[in-house]
């Protein structure tokens, strides 16, 4: 525990521009994986293990994507396409099957999607590691703000992540579509009675969790390194943004996510033996205090 | 007399058919009694590379070894299995490939946890084992942990960091470099090396003063929040024991915040070529150590079996781990040959203090150190990155009679001699 050097930090212009920027890209990004699960979970109430995974392709087909176009945007939204109809055939062949059964059954077929995945990674792309490696648009050298370092790339990385969240949210408040969804995550039965279609809707859902998903995965493949099972660890930190924010949440996983990257910044300065613990202590005080998590009473 | 010739052919044709017969079992026996090497390694989940690479150069040892006519006159046969990573699986599989598969050596190609799961099976087991890939020092420097039959083919832990705490303390002398920061993954293997590193930088140099230490966790997707605790610190100089995926995310995400220009990077890692073709924008005047470099040693050997191992691997590049496993092999090769036999014993026996010709060294030879069974003269060095082919420049090799010499005080300090 290092509190001096927190609390120098936290009284410094340039520590505290350089560490907020810092958790805010952290907190976008997971931001953006924890969105999707939070609302497959909110409308289907499944808990789709496999979302990692989606992330994971996500980033490969943005790599190669913009390995074959030279196009990093091309790239991002392939990722996000091909997470999309991924979503859908994942949702119509598998997860359909498994609407109203034991969460164990839920739980086996996502696992075994994961591992599925990942074994074809291995065979698409091998099993080294790859790297995308920073557009040449972005090759940029960092701004200095009040003294603190934010690069320019992560800036962007933020608007787009705030831009796609907040449509998100728009769309699920004020779009048809939208009202259609969070009515069916309230009575799916009700929904069904009034004649629409919930085998589409559902799909639907999949697919814009899908594409969440992929975008996050394209979006960061610049930075980040590509391997099979890369999807685990995000997946992880996903989890417990939602539980923090409240499963089905999309407002919740935003906060809590951000929270959460804020503390992984600012508490690798105060208590770098400790970030991680600092996350589990968040949840685990969320859980106990207010097991439905932060806005867990709203769905989507 | 047409009988009588007729009747020695029969005679000859006899014998020969006889010592023909005779001679069929043995034939048979060879072919049909293979000399089991069972091979253990990571080969799924995100450090696969380590058993595929490992696998990439055992595979072509011992094909010429067959090719050859095999070892003590039998094939080899390989057995390859999936530990997963995980120690007790490591130890149920080495189990498994002595009792059940017949193997009858283990070539252990599995990560340091792993490794020490399998030393305690082959104490029990009494066969000869060689660890090819785990670099923590204590497996072998410790002789509560040693085992009679057992041997690493690895680079060590401490080897690098001599090696490594004399080159930086060189660099940091000619710049004035005396505060530094590190930044290591977070398990035993991470804080070890980089505990090594400053114990041996500190004894070059001793006015270091660490600022800030940052400890990732092992896989972590993203590094952004340890930079930035980096760059707060303003040292003078870094230190890294990342690696592989992790080191690659590590150095393009240090790229964004123009890390490598802001302070001096020491990272032995980076010399490994899955690393350096990884890294689209690789940062010049990183300081770096060899992992496997084809390059270094500068010889028509290292570069020639560079380039096999490519021919070999769909192209692939060879790693640290791929050296250290064609290494095992060449080892288990002249041992069993020097011993006459496959027995645990007899073949630890003669592969203690067992020198064999070698790419992977400047001088061409590489040894088994008898007293702790472990392997000495490899080819360790330190030189610059570039961002292009060859990636790494200015090699310096190390001194091994200065490694031996500190080696020693380090295992006294640790009360292992």
């Amino acid at each position: 525990m290092d509190l001096d050097a927190l609390l120098d930090c936290v009284t410094s212009s340039s520590c505290l521009v350089t560490q907020t920027t810092s958790g805010l890209i952290v907190g976008m990004l997971l931001f953006m994986v924890a969105a999707g699960l939070t609302l497959i979970f909110g409308v289907l109430k499944i808990v789709n293990f496999a979302h990692g995974t989606f992330y994971m392709l996500g980033a490969y087909i943005a790599y190669s994507t913009f390995a074959f176009t030279g196009s990093y945007i091309l790239g991002v939204l392939a990722g996000g396409l091909g997470m999309a109809i991924f979503g859908v055939i994942f949702e119509r062949v598998l997860i359909s099957r498994v609407y109203g059964a034991n969460v164990l059954m839920q739980l086996l077929i996502c696992y075994a999607v994961v591992l599925i995945c990942d074994d074809l990674v291995k065979i698409i792309w091998g099993p080294d590691f790859y790297a995308m490696g920073m557009p040449p648009e972005f090759q940029v050298p960092p701004l200095f703000i009040a003294g603190g370092v934010v690069p320019p790339f992560y800036i962007m990385l933020i608007v787009v992540a705030l831009v796609i969240g907040g449509g998100l949210g728009l769309s699920l408040g004020l779009t048809k579509i939208g009202k259609i969804i969070r009515a069916a995550a309230h009575n799916p039965n009700m929904v069904s009675a009034l004649g629409i279609n919930t085998t589409l809707l559902y799909s639907l859902v999949f697919a814009v969790g899908g594409m969440l998903a992929g975008l996050a995965g394209g979006l960061a493949a610049p930075v980040r390194s590509l391997t099979p099972g890369m999807g685990f660890s995000i997946l992880i930190e996903s989890f417990i943004v939602t539980v923090i924010g409240g499963m089905g949440s999309i407002g919740g996983a935003l906060i809590a996510a951000v929270v959460l990257g804020l503390i992984r910044s600012f508490g690798t300065i105060g208590f770098p033996l400790f970030t991680e613990g600092l996350m589990y202590i968040a949840m685990i005080i969320i859980l106990v205090t207010k097991p439905s998590g932060l806005f867990g009473k709203e769905i989507v | 007399m047409h009988d009588n010739k007729a009747a020695r052919l029969g005679r000859r044709t006899v014998l020969a058919a006889s010592a023909a017969a005779l001679a069929m079992p043995a034939v048979a026996r060879a072919q049909a009694n293979p000399l089991k090497i069972g091979i253990q390694s990571i080969f799924s989940g995100p450090i696969a590379l380590l058993g595929t690479s490992s696998r990439g150069a055992i595979q072509p040892e011992i094909d010429r070894i067959n090719a050859a006519g095999g070892l003590l006159g039998r094939q080899i046969q390989p057995i390859y299995r999936d530990s997963k990573g995980q120690p007790q699986e490591a130890a149920r599989v080495a189990r498994e490939l002595v009792n059940t598969d017949g193997c009858e050596i283990l070539l252990d190609a599995e990560a340091s946890s792993g490794a020490y799961a399998v030393q305690e099976v082959v104490r029990d087991l009494g066969v000869l084992c060689v660890h090819s890939n785990s670099e923590t020092s204590s497996l072998t420097a410790d002789p509560k942990l040693r085992v009679a039959t057992a041997f690493r083919s690895a680079r060590q832990g401490v080897h690098d960091a001599i090696v490594g705490g004399a080159h930086s303390a060189k660099v940091a002398t000619a710049k004035k470099l005396s505060k530094w920061a590190t930044c290591s993954p977070d398990y035993a293997f991470g804080r070890d090396t980089t505990a090594q590193f400053l114990e041996f930088l500190k004894h070059f140099k001793p006015d270091i003063e660490v600022l800030s230490q940052g400890w990732p966790k092992l896989g972590a997707p993203d590094f952004t929040e340890v930079i930035t605790k980096i760059l707060q610190a303003k040292p003078q100089a870094l230190y890294s024991a990342l690696y592989a995926g992790d080191l690659s995310a590590f150095v393009n995400q240090g790229n964004v915040y123009a890390l490598f220009s802001a302070m001096q990077v020491f990272v032995p890692a980076m010399g490994d070529l899955p690393v350096l073709t990884a890294v689209k924008n690789l940062p010049a005047g990183i300081q770096s150590a060899n992992r496997y470099l084809p390059t270094f040693p500068a010889t028509a050997e290292n570069a020639a079996w560079g380039a096999a191992y490519r021919k070999n691997n769909n192209n692939d590049y060879p790693t640290n781990w791929s050296w250290e496993n064609s290494t095992a092999i060449r080892f288990i090769e002249a041992a069993v040959k020097k011993a006459g036999s496959t027995d645990g014993k007899k073949a630890a026996a003669a592969l203690e203090g067992l020198t064999i010709d070698s790419p992977f060294s400047t001088t061409g030879k590489v040894t088994m150190r008898a007293e702790d069974h472990t392997l000495i003269d490899y080819a360790i060095g330190w030189g610059t990155t570039v961002p292009k082919e060859p990636f790494v420049i200015d090699m310096e090799p190390g001194d091994w009679g200065q490694i031996a010499e500190l080696e020693k005080e380090w295992k006294k300090s640790n009360g292992y001699i």
